[in-house]
C-alpha cells in the first residue's frame, strides 16, 4: 500500500485467469488449419460460409458440421486505428482493425491490418493475410493483414 | 433442424461428425488453446480499511462500531453486517486473544510457498472484538492447539511494518488459562446480544 | 399482469470515489432509499443486484454489499452480473407471482481502479476475438465506421448527440461530463478511436443507485405520483460480431415493440447509449420522433457507470414522471458489444 499525497492508500491488484479452453472439433478444426496455414469457414444451410465457423448458426442455430477452406486474401468492411498497442493485445506496432471477410467466406472476421497508420486504410480495400513463423493453433497465428499487393 | 431438432438426440456438430478438407486428414487435431488473461488495477481499500491498515503499521489492530448494537467487527468493512448500517467509529482491539476454531493444513499451497505443512489456520478473537478473522497460530505443535487456547499476536519487526494485515506474522500460545467456550458470549451472530 | 411502479429512487456518480469502499459508498443510497417512503428492509420482499466482480478486480466484491442490505434476519436476496435494470427486471417478475409487494434494487461498480476498456474485452468471444484484446471502444469504432459510410448518420450528427447530451448534463449533479461544447469545436476533436471522438465516448464514472419497486396501491401509498411499469422486455443479439448489421439494434426494437413504446406519445427517452452512435441506433430502433426528450439527464455521455446505468435511466425516467415533467417515458438498459442485450421500459404515470 502506498499514500499519495491524497491521503488514499492504493495497491497494485493483478488478477491472473491461466485458461486453457478445450475447444470442441468445430473451433478445434479452425485451429488447427491455422497451425497448417489453412483457413477454414463452416458451410451454412443456405450454402453461405462463415468463417470464423461456429458449432451452431447464430442465425438458425443449425449445426454447422462441414468445414471448408477459404481464401487467404480478402474484403475490409470496417476498421478503426489503434494508435497504441494495448499491453495485451498480440501487435507490437500500431495498427488498423478491421473486420475482414476473406474470399469464399461471407461473414467478417477481426483481426489487425499491419500499415504505418490511418490514411492507409480504407472500407473496400484488399488484405492479404500474414503468417506467423511460429504456429501452435492460436487465432494470433495470424501476425496480421496487409494491403495485397496490385 | 434447428431449434426443431430433438433435445434427445445429440447435435450433429457434437456427436463426431465435423469434416474437414481431406488435407487435414492427418495431422493431429488441436483440441485446448491457451488464452490467459491478466487485467491490472489500482485497489483503493476504502474509508474504514484504510484506517484499519494504517493502524497496523502502528500495530494497532482496529475495528469498527455497530451504531445500533455496539458490536465491534474486526477487520473493518465500513457497514455493519448485523444492522446494514454505515459505520462511523472505530475502536483498538487488543492484540491478544482466543481462538474460535482452527484447522491443521497438511498440503502445500502453491501462494505461499513460506507456509510450510503441517500448519494450523485459526479463527483468533481478539480480545474487544466480537468477531473473528482469519488467521496463522504458530509456535505451538499442530496437536495441542485447541479451542479456548489464549494466543496473543507475533508482529513483524518495527522497522519492517507496512500499512499491511501481514504485519501480524502469526499469533502464539500466551500460556494463559484457555477460556470456556460455555462463558464466551459469541456475539456478532444473529440473535445474540441485540 | 399485476401494477407495478417506480416510487423511489436515489443514485451517486462521481468521476472516481477514492477513499470509499464499494460498500461504503452503496450503504448511504440503499439505506437513504428506504428511508426517503419511510419504509424499512422488514417491508422489502425481495432484494436483487447487479454487479462485476471484473470492473473493479474484486472476487465476490457483492456479497459483501449484501451485508448493507441488513440481512439480518436472513432476507430474500439474489444477484445478477447485468446491470441493474435486470435486477429490476428479476424482482418485476418475481412480483407479478403476487408473493411480494415492495422490492429492494441496486446496482453499481468502481470502475476508476482499472481500464474499463481492457476490461470488457475480457466479454468477448474467447478463442478469435478475446485473444486479440480489442478494447470496447475500438469495437465501438467498428460499427460506428459503418454507420457513417453507410450514410445513415454523419459525424456531425453525432456531434450534435454529443453536444446535446453535455448541455442536458449540465443540469444534472450526478454527471460528471458537463462542460459545454459547441458542434464546431466537438467536429475539432482529434480522433480518440477512429471516427470517434472524445465526446462520443461514455464518460466512466464511479458509483451506484438504489431503487424501489412497488405494487398496486402499497406504490400509492408510498409516493404521491407512481412511475408505473407500462411494458418491459429485454432481448440479446448474437454474440458473433460477424454475422450482425452492427447499424441497427434488432434486438431494442422487438424489446421496444414488446414494451409497447409506440403504442403512444414518449415525452422523454433516457437511452443507455454509452457513444454518440448507440443513441442513433437506439432512438431509430426504438422509432422515437422529434417530439421526444431524449436523455434530459445527459445520459451515458454525461455519466456512465457500468453496470449501474441501465438502472440509473430507469430512475432517472420515473423521478421525471414522479416529478410531473412528463406523462410517458422510455428507459433503456444495455450490455455486451455494440449493444448486444437491450432492455425496453416504458414508464407512465397517472
Amino acid at each position: 500500500m502506498v499514500s499519495n499525497d491524497d491521503g488514499v492508500l492504493r495497491a497494485p491488484l493483478r488478477l491472473e485467469y491461466p485458461f486453457t479452453r478445450t475447444t470442441g472439433q468445430v473451433v478445434g478444426g479452425f485451429l488447427t488449419g491455422l497451425r497448417e496455414g489453412m483457413v477454414l469457414g463452416a458451410k451454412r444451410a443456405d450454402g453461405t460460409v462463415m468463417c470464423p465457423p461456429l458449432e451452431y448458426d447464430p442465425i438458425t442455430s443449425d449445426p454447422l458440421t462441414e468445414l471448408v477452406e477459404v481464401g487467404q486474401s480478402g474484403t475490409v468492411t470496417t476498421w478503426t486505428w489503434n494508435g497504441e498497442p494495448r499491453a495485451q493485445q498480440p501487435f507490437s506496432q500500431p495498427f488498423a482493425w478491421a473486420m475482414i471477410t476473406l474470399d469464399g467466406a461471407d461473414t467478417p472476421m477481426l483481426h489487425g491490418v499491419l500499415v504505418d497508420g490511418p490514411d492507409a486504410m480504407s472500407t473496400g480495400m484488399r488484405v492479404s493475410l500474414q503468417w506467423r513463423n511460429e504456429r501452435e493453433g492460436h487465432i494470433a497465428d495470424i501476425a496480421g493483414f496487409v494491403p495485397e499487393e496490385a | 433442424m434447428g431449434y426443431n431438432q430433438d433435445p434427445s438426440v445429440q447435435p450433429d456438430a457434437l456427436s463426431g461428425k465435423v469434416t474437414l478438407p481431406a488435407s487435414l486428414d492427418d495431422v493431429e487435431m488441436v483440441q485446448a488453446v491457451r488464452t490467459p488473461a491478466a487485467i491490472d488495477y489500482i485497489a483503493t481499500p476504502g474509508a474504514s480499511l484504510s484506517a484499519y491498515l494504517r493502524g497496523m503499521k502502528q500495530k494497532k489492530i482496529l475495528g469498527d462500531v455497530c451504531p445500533v448494537t455496539g458490536q465491534v467487527f474486526v477487520p473493518p468493512r465500513g457497514v455493519s453486517p448485523v444492522s446494514g448500517q454505515r459505520t462511523t467509529e472505530m475502536v483498538e482491539v487488543s492484540d491478544q486473544g482466543y481462538v474460535e476454531s482452527f484447522n491443521v493444513t497438511r498440503l502445500p499451497i502453491k501462494s505461499r510457498p513460506d507456509l510450510k505443512p503441517p500448519y494450523v489456520s485459526a479463527w483468533v478473537v481478539p480480545d474487544g472484538s466480537n468477531v473473528g478473522s482469519i488467521a496463522l497460530v504458530a509456535g505451538i505443535e499442530p496437536e495441542e492447539v485447541r479451542i479456548g487456547m489464549r494466543v496473543g499476536a507475533v508482529w513483524k519487526p518495527d522497522d519492517e511494518l507496512e500499512e499491511s494485515a501481514a504485519n501480524i506474522l502469526h499469533w502464539e500460545p500466551t500460556g494463559e488459562p484457555d477460556v470456556v467456550l460455555d462463558d464466551l458470549r459469541i456475539i456478532g451472530k444473529p440473535g445474540d446480544n441485540q | 399482469m399485476r401494477d407495478i411502479a417506480v416510487v423511489a429512487s436515489m443514485q451517486r456518480q462521481e468521476k472516481s470515489i477514492d477513499n470509499e469502499s464499494e460498500v461504503e459508498y452503496m450503504v448511504p443510497l440503499m439505506h437513504g432509499v428506504k428511508e426517503s417512503i419511510g419504509i424499512t428492509q422488514a417491508d422489502v420482499g425481495f432484494t436483487c443486484s447487479g454487479s462485476s466482480d471484473f470492473i473493479a478486480g474484486q472476487a465476490f466484491s457483492f456479497v459483501m454489499t449484501v451485508d448493507g442490505a441488513n440481512p439480518v434476519p436472513p432476507i430474500s436476496e439474489s444477484h445478477v452480473e447485468m446491470d441493474g435494470a435486470w435486477a429490476l427486471y428479476e424482482a418485476w417478475v418475481k412480483m407479478q407471482t403476487g408473493e411480494i409487494d415492495i422490492a429492494l434494487i441496486y446496482g453499481y461498480s468502481k470502475s476508476s481502479g482499472g481500464s474499463l476498456r481492457d476490461v470488457l474485452a475480457t466479454q468477448m468471444e474467447p478463442f478469435y476475438v478475446a485473444p486479440l484484446w480489442p478494447d470496447a471502444f475500438a469495437i465501438e469504432a467498428l460499427a460506428a465506421r459503418q454507420l457513417i459510410e453507410s450514410g445513415k448518420v454523419s459525424l456531425e450528427q453525432l456531434a450534435e448527440i454529443a453536444s446535446r447530451s453535455r448541455d442536458h448534463a449540465a443540469t444534472n449533479p450526478n454527471a460528471v461530463r458537463t462542460t459545454a461544447k459547441s458542434v464546431a469545436d466537438i467536429m475539432a476533436e482529434a480522433p480518440l478511436m477512429d471516427p470517434l471522438r472524445p465526446s462520443d465516448i461514455p464518460a466512466s464514472a464511479d458509483g451506484g443507485c438504489a431503487l424501489i419497486l412497488a405494487a398496486g396501491d402499497r406504490a400509492k401509498d408510498l409516493c404521491e405520483r407512481p412511475a408505473w411499469i407500462r411494458g418491459i422486455d429485454h432481448r440479446t443479439d448474437a454474440h458473433t460480431l460477424g454475422v450482425r448489421d452492427l447499424t441497427t439494434s434488432m434486438s431494442a426494437r422487438i424489446a421496444g415493440e414488446k414494451a409497447g413504446v409506440g403504442n403512444d406519445k414518449v415525452d422523454f427517452a433516457e437511452l443507455y447509449a454509452p457513444f454518440t452512435t448507440s443513441e442513433f441506433i437506439l432512438t431509430e430502433a426504438l422509432g422515437l420522433g422529434e417530439d421526444t426528450v431524449i436523455n434530459p439527464s445527459g445520459g451515458t455521455l454525461g455519466a456512465h457507470t457500468m453496470m449501474a446505468s441501465g438502472l440509473i435511466r430507469i430512475a432517472e425516467a420515473a423521478q421525471r414522471i414522479t416529478n410531473g415533467d412528463g406523462d410517458r417515458a422510455v428507459a433503456t438498459a444495455g450490455s455486451g458489444p455494440n449493444l448486444q442485450q437491450n432492455l425496453v421500459c416504458v414508464l407512465e404515470g397517472e
